[in-house]
């Protein structure tokens, strides 16, 4: 009897080490992390991975409680959320599994092709109003953003906006799809987008982060070579101690045959 | 014989209760619901304006104490730059973020373990009267030169009367729910303007003029408009309303308050039909007969007999319509723009209670202010649909007493 008991708990004990792990969080990482698991399970076969969506936020709430192992994040960790994992005493490695270039999209009507960082601030803060102002049109400027909630609103803000708020009334899609639909629709719009989502009814413009010197294409060249000044890195976290459990995976999607998926799915690899 | 009946009695006891039981638990949830909604909602009025965890800290030697919100947001987005507009010396404003530490000093310059952190906070606050620090209150710069500015929890003037929703600013949220209350009123009340109208005229005609077969095939149509899924109708409001809006009214932004109150107006649609044709319907015969009898035509029968006799099954029925319309969420979200504004023409874009809170609740931390503000909003929904049954409620008793 004891011994059917020991063999039956080693068995529940191989299942559950047979390296069940669970990778939650952005939305925006979501596709290659799907994508990337559904392939590592074809040829590891005792590996399972479970992947969720829910946001950045909620994939690093979740590493810090514990049920999930990997958080998928489209922004750097916060300063608070770093402090909350040292308090329970772990620690946190990060590790860039791919890039994403935002493209900033306007009306193909429009004549501008080219912004400088400045200009942009100024035209998402509310501070330009029309496009005469930077060299376009006598046409009043809709700019379009992400709802609140999402990383990519998060990053433009953070990196073009330098931390200043969005002017308040903007106009906010919950969707890239439909940021791109509206911006197809309205002459005088302008937006914002990742370079996976980008399609050929909006025109993209030439920007400038060095006060106008250079203007550089959005382009999977120039994202690729770093030229190109609004990228943001994808990432993975988990704690350290966890390492021996996600290594295989993470070291997968580092793989070139990983990094294959990166780009099939739309993003940019990392080498 | 006796036996089957008092098995029956037991069975019908059985039913009784169960039937008292579901309308128990029935009443039971929704008490819970709105408990812990209010619940929720109440707390951000004992929640501090200033990001959770974090705090605003001056030199001593500045003569500031407070700010308003708004202030403290224009303060961090450059447009005060300096201390004289807000009460103080004429110098310029200096703005300091944690992250502004870490281009100074090195990872190793502050310690393994952030103790030097808080020191170095200290020493630059206090060598610098111009500056005003947004910092984490774990590494809360110490020491005589050194003030916390007043922390405030939110206000309920601030909260209902305030005319910014900017959830996420940094390092003050704003949350005024003005624009969003009048957005929302705004689009259900054109949407009704449309919908009335035009519902009441198909339920004439449905209920007076049409014949058997034309009937046939209307009802099933206009019951099938109920059941498309919402989200489809705000697809079709984006990609094919918004730009005919646009082009009509030579307008600079296709996705307005009309759009919605379009697309609203066609959702609300069926429940206003079948409600006003059923009380069309309900005539008593006699009533139209007389009608004739007395030579008036079938015109006149109609707008000077059927319609004031059911004058309330129209107005709940137009009651109901704008209920739906209020609650709306996806279609919504899709079709007005959601820029919180507070619309002066129907041409403005709009943000309404339901879309916004179907759009920050996933990702807004649990039990942060912005959490607690979304969870209000959906008190203030509450409150709206509630005044509307009442209305409802009223109407149909007012009727009742008519009848009698």
């Amino acid at each position: 009897m004891k011994r059917i008991i020991t063999i039956s708990y080693t068995l529940v004990g191989l299942v559950f080490a047979s390296n069940a792990q669970k990778i939650k969080g952005s939305e925006t990482v979501l596709p290659i992390s799907e994508k990337a698991a559904q392939v590592f399970m074809k040829t590891n076969s005792n590996q399972k991975v479970t992947v969720t969506g829910g946001g950045s936020g909620v994939g690093f709430s979740a590493l810090i409680e514990g049920s999930t192992d990997i958080a998928q994040a489209s922004r750097k960790i916060k300063f608070s959320e770093k402090q909350k994992i040292q308090e329970s005493g772990n620690s946190v490695k990060e590790i860039i599994i791919a890039y994403d270039g935002l493209a900033v999209i306007i009306n193909p009507t429009n004549k501008v092709k080219k912004l400088t960082k400045e200009q942009l601030e100024g035209i998402f803060t509310g501070k330009i109003k029309n496009w005469k102002e930077v060299g376009g049109d006598d046409l009043k400027i809709i700019p379009y953003s992400r709802e609140t909630s999402s990383g990519t609103y998060e990053f433009f803000k953070e990196h073009v906006l330098s931390n200043k708020n969005y002017m308040s009334g903007i106009m906010s899609m919950p969707a890239n799809g439909s940021i791109i639909q509206s911006v197809s629709q309205t002459k005088g719009a302008i937006a914002y987008v990742g370079l996976a989502y980008f399609s050929k009814s909006v025109q993209e413009i030439a920007v400038s982060f060095d006060k106008g010197k250079t203007y550089i294409v959005p382009s999977e060249e120039t994202v690729k070579n770093k030229t190109y000044p609004i990228v943001r890195p994808l990432f993975y976290y988990y704690f350290t101690k966890s390492e021996a459990t996600v290594k295989k995976y993470i070291d997968f999607i580092l793989s070139p045959n990983g990094q294959k998926i990166v780009e099939e799915v739309g993003y940019i690899r990392i080498k | 014989m006796t036996k089957r009946k008092s098995y029956r009695r037991i069975l019908e006891i059985g039913v009784e209760q169960l039937l008292k039981l579901s309308g128990a638990l029935t009443g039971i949830t929704i008490l819970f619901i709105t408990l812990f909604l209010f619940k929720e909602g109440i707390n951000l009025f004992n929640t501090p304006e200033i990001e959770q965890g974090y705090g605003l800290y001056l030199n001593v030697n500045n003569k500031i104490n407070t700010l308003t919100p708004i202030e403290t947001k224009k303060v961090f987005d450059a447009e005060i730059a300096n201390w004289q507009e807000l009460g103080g010396k004429d110098e310029p404003i200096k703005i300091f973020r944690i992250d502004d530490l870490f281009q100074i000093y090195s990872e190793d310059e502050l310690g393994e373990n952030n103790e030097n952190v808080s020191p170095k906070l200290s020493e630059i606050i206090s060598k610098d009267e111009n500056i005003i620090a947004f910092l984490p209150k774990q590494f809360a710069p110490k020491g005589s030169s050194i003030k916390e500015l007043l922390a405030e929890n939110v206000k309920m003037k601030d909260y209902f009367f305030g005319k910014e929703w900017i959830p996420t600013a940094t390092p003050v949220p704003l949350f005024g729910v003005l624009p969003l209350m009048l957005g929302t009123l705004f689009v259900s009340i054109f949407a009704l303007l449309i919908a009335l109208p035009l519902g009441l005229g198909v339920a004439i005609y449905l209920a007076e003029l049409a014949g058997e077969k034309q009937r046939r095939v209307l009802k099933p149509i206009i019951e099938l408009l109920a059941g498309i899924p919402s989200v489809v109708y705000g697809f079709f409001g984006l990609v094919v309303l918004a730009p005919i809006v646009q082009k009509v009214f030579q307008i600079s932004v296709g996705e307005t308050a009309l759009t919605g109150s379009l697309i609203l107006a066609i959702m609300a649609l069926p429940t206003i039909i079948s409600v006003s044709e059923d009380a069309i319907r309900n005539t008593p015969r006699e009533m139209r007969e007389a009608s004739l009898a007395l030579g008036a035509s079938h015109w006149q029968t109609i707008y000077r007999v059927v319609i004031p006799y059911s004058k309330s099954g129209i107005s709940a029925a137009a009651v109901l319509g704008i209920g739906r319309a209020i609650g709306e969420t996806m279609a919504v979200l899709m079709v007005t723009g959601n820029a919180s504004i507070i619309p002066h023409s129907i041409f403005d874009s709009v943000r309404t209670i339901p879309a916004t809170i179907a759009a920050e609740l996933g990702e807004s931390p649990a039990g942060s202010s912005h959490y607690q503000a979304l969870f209000l909003l959906g008190c203030i929904l509450f409150v709206f649909t509630m005044i509307i049954s009442i209305i409802t409620e009223l109407i149909s008793k007012a009727k009742k007493l008519k009848s009698h």
